[in-house]
């Protein structure tokens, strides 16, 4: 059952080569779209978690989100691989395209969109298994069985990391006694071993101290030419060090009669990072790059 | 000096409740070695010859101990399957009645035996289900579920979250992500709640006296019995299940301590 609707929908996504061909139809040249969000809300229950964002993503950029917490940047980030629908109560208006397609069409499976578009989480999350089952386990799901092959594309991914010269010799030790820097370069080797077209990244560097921040900084300016990458940051020296593009996220309060406030994230500002930080358009932008406001 | 008598003391309190703790214990071993078939004190003389045919010199009590093996092994499988998905619903999910599912878990363990004795074999009779084997299962299932789902829960509770986001992440459907991700990180819980499940149904009394109609078990047998006095063979079975559980117990913590490498 899961696998018809797998192969199914595979057909359906796109494959980035065949985009290419139609580059000469996007309105800036040599820019691709990857998502094009348009008017997203996403509401948790009643709660609107952001509101009427749009945007579009651009292949083989790193694309910022910055904000103040609870500015929505997490929620339309795991809009991108349809994360939030494993959250029960979350529901989502508008409409996300991926290469062309609707995301959330009626046939387009979850699991082939994930799959697809890779994600690697705030906390450094390894599998309590080995090196070489953490990379593996992705690759395996996705039915690849025979050991030659999985070998290389283990070694292939923890290259890709920067992580195969400091791990090579014990692959098969627990991917959980790796510092917090190097579980993080295991996390994305494991993303990276499913070979996805977008990795998506929720504050990757949080947990980090600022030499490991620096390693997986340079790590994706590395990867950046194979893969498009979204970034969720708190730290706008990070936005604009790696990042060619950036949208600013605030939250917007509405002090309803009766005293019912409602607080929703909105996109404030998106363009170029150089842009945002040095020729902000919205006051609120300059107020938060400049560091008036948390 | 007044160091060396204080501890010296505190061994022999420890020494004092470990006796304490397998005395009973040891008198079955002791006696299941035991030549006659009459319990006398001190035990005299030594031997194995109720560890071997004289084992089924009972058939009534052989029956009692299949009934009972069959029993805890349904038991705990069927506690285990739904405590299972009870403990991940408790532990992962936010939902309307969840204080109050908490709740039904632990009165159903701390209730008294006697009182689902009687509500159970009340809820057989109104139904008019025949009491037997079956009864005594879904009994045991009952009072074994509740164990497992809060030992499970706990373990849920410590469960990081978006490690079952990253298995979905990388393309794993709800059922491979709990059985390669899930799964195993909760496991020492379930093997827990099923080793509790396994103890609480072999040895259990009040409530099988009530629903077993006239199916015996291992307990039920010995207490029919004891009237007359025990025969060895009950000695023998009682010390196998003893060394069955420490087997198991030093099983499951030698698996533990390998899980959490």
């Amino acid at each position: 059952m899961e696998q018809q609707e797998r192969d199914g929908v595979t057909t359906r996504l796109p494959e980035p080569a065949a985009l290419a061909d139609t580059s000469a139809e996007v309105p800036e040249k040599h820019l691709v779209p990857v998502f094009d969000a348009k008017s997203v809300s996403i509401f948790y229950g009643s709660f609107r978690a952001v509101t009427d964002v749009s945007l579009t993503i651009y292949e083989h950029e790193i694309t910022a989100f910055i904000g103040s917490s609870g500015s929505g940047k997490s929620t339309v980030l795991r809009a991108f691989n349809r994360m939030n629908d494993l959250v029960p109560i979350a529901h989502m208006d508008g409409e996300i395209d991926y290469r062309g397609v609707s995301l959330y069409g009626p046939d387009v499976s979850p699991v082939a969109v994930r799959r697809r578009i890779g994600m690697v989480f705030q906390k450094p999350n390894p599998f309590p298994k080995s090196i070489y089952e953490n990379v593996a386990y992705g690759p395996r799901i996705n039915g690849i069985r025979k050991k030659s092959h999985l070998d290389e594309i283990v070694e292939s991914s923890l290259q890709k990391a920067a992580l195969w010269d400091e791990v090579k010799d014990r692959l098969n030790k627990s991917g959980l006694g790796l510092s917090g820097g190097q579980a993080q370069r295991l996390c994305i080797a494991r993303t990276l071993a499913v070979e996805p077209d977008v990795v998506l990244m929720d504050e990757p560097c949080s947990a980090l101290d600022p030499i490991a921040t620096g390693r997986i900084e340079d790590l994706m300016h590395e990867i950046k030419s194979q893969y498009t990458i979204v970034i969720v940051t708190h730290n706008m020296q990070q936005a604009t060090r790696v990042s060619d593009r950036t949208a600013f996220f605030s939250v917007l309060r509405n002090e309803k009669p009766g005293g019912n406030d409602t607080r929703t994230g909105v996109l404030v500002e998106y363009g170029t990072t150089q842009q945002i930080f040095e020729d902000p358009h919205d006051s609120r932008t300059q107020a938060y790059v400049t560091g008036r406001i948390g | 000096m007044n160091g060396v008598v204080g501890r010296v003391a505190w061994k022999v309190v420890i020494a004092a409740i470990v006796v304490y703790l397998l005395a009973p214990t040891l008198v079955v071993v002791l006696f299941s070695f035991y030549p006659s078939a009459y319990l006398k004190f001190p035990p005299q003389g030594f031997t194995l010859k109720w560890y071997g045919p004289h084992l089924l010199d009972y058939p009534s009590l052989t029956t009692a101990m299949e009934n009972s093996l069959i029993v805890a092994f349904a038991a705990t499988v069927g506690s285990v399957v739904l405590g299972t998905l009870v403990g991940l619903a408790l532990g992962k999910y936010r939902f309307r009645g969840l204080g109050t599912a908490n709740l039904v878990q632990f009165a159903a363990i701390s209730a008294p035996d006697i009182v689902l004795a009687s509500s159970l074999l009340a809820f057989f009779v109104t139904l008019r289900v025949p009491l037997g084997l079956p009864t005594i299962i879904v009994a045991h299932i009952m009072f074994c579920l509740s164990f497992v789902a809060v030992t499970v829960r706990a373990r849920v509770l410590t469960l990081d979250r978006s490690l079952e986001e990253a298995a979905r992440d990388l393309g794993a459907g709800p059922w491979a992500t709990f059985r390669l991700v899930t799964l195993p990180l909760i496991f020492p819980g379930v093997l827990a709640g099923a080793l509790l499940a396994f103890a609480i149904s072999i040895d259990d009394f009040v409530v099988t006296s009530f629903v077993s109609g006239s199916t015996q078990t291992f307990p039920l047998w010995i207490w029919s019995a004891t009237r007359n006095g025990l025969p060895p063979q009950v000695d023998v079975l009682g010390t196998l299940i003893f060394v069955g559980g420490l087997l198991i117990a030093g099983g499951s913590a030698l698996f533990g301590r390998r899980g959490t490498r």
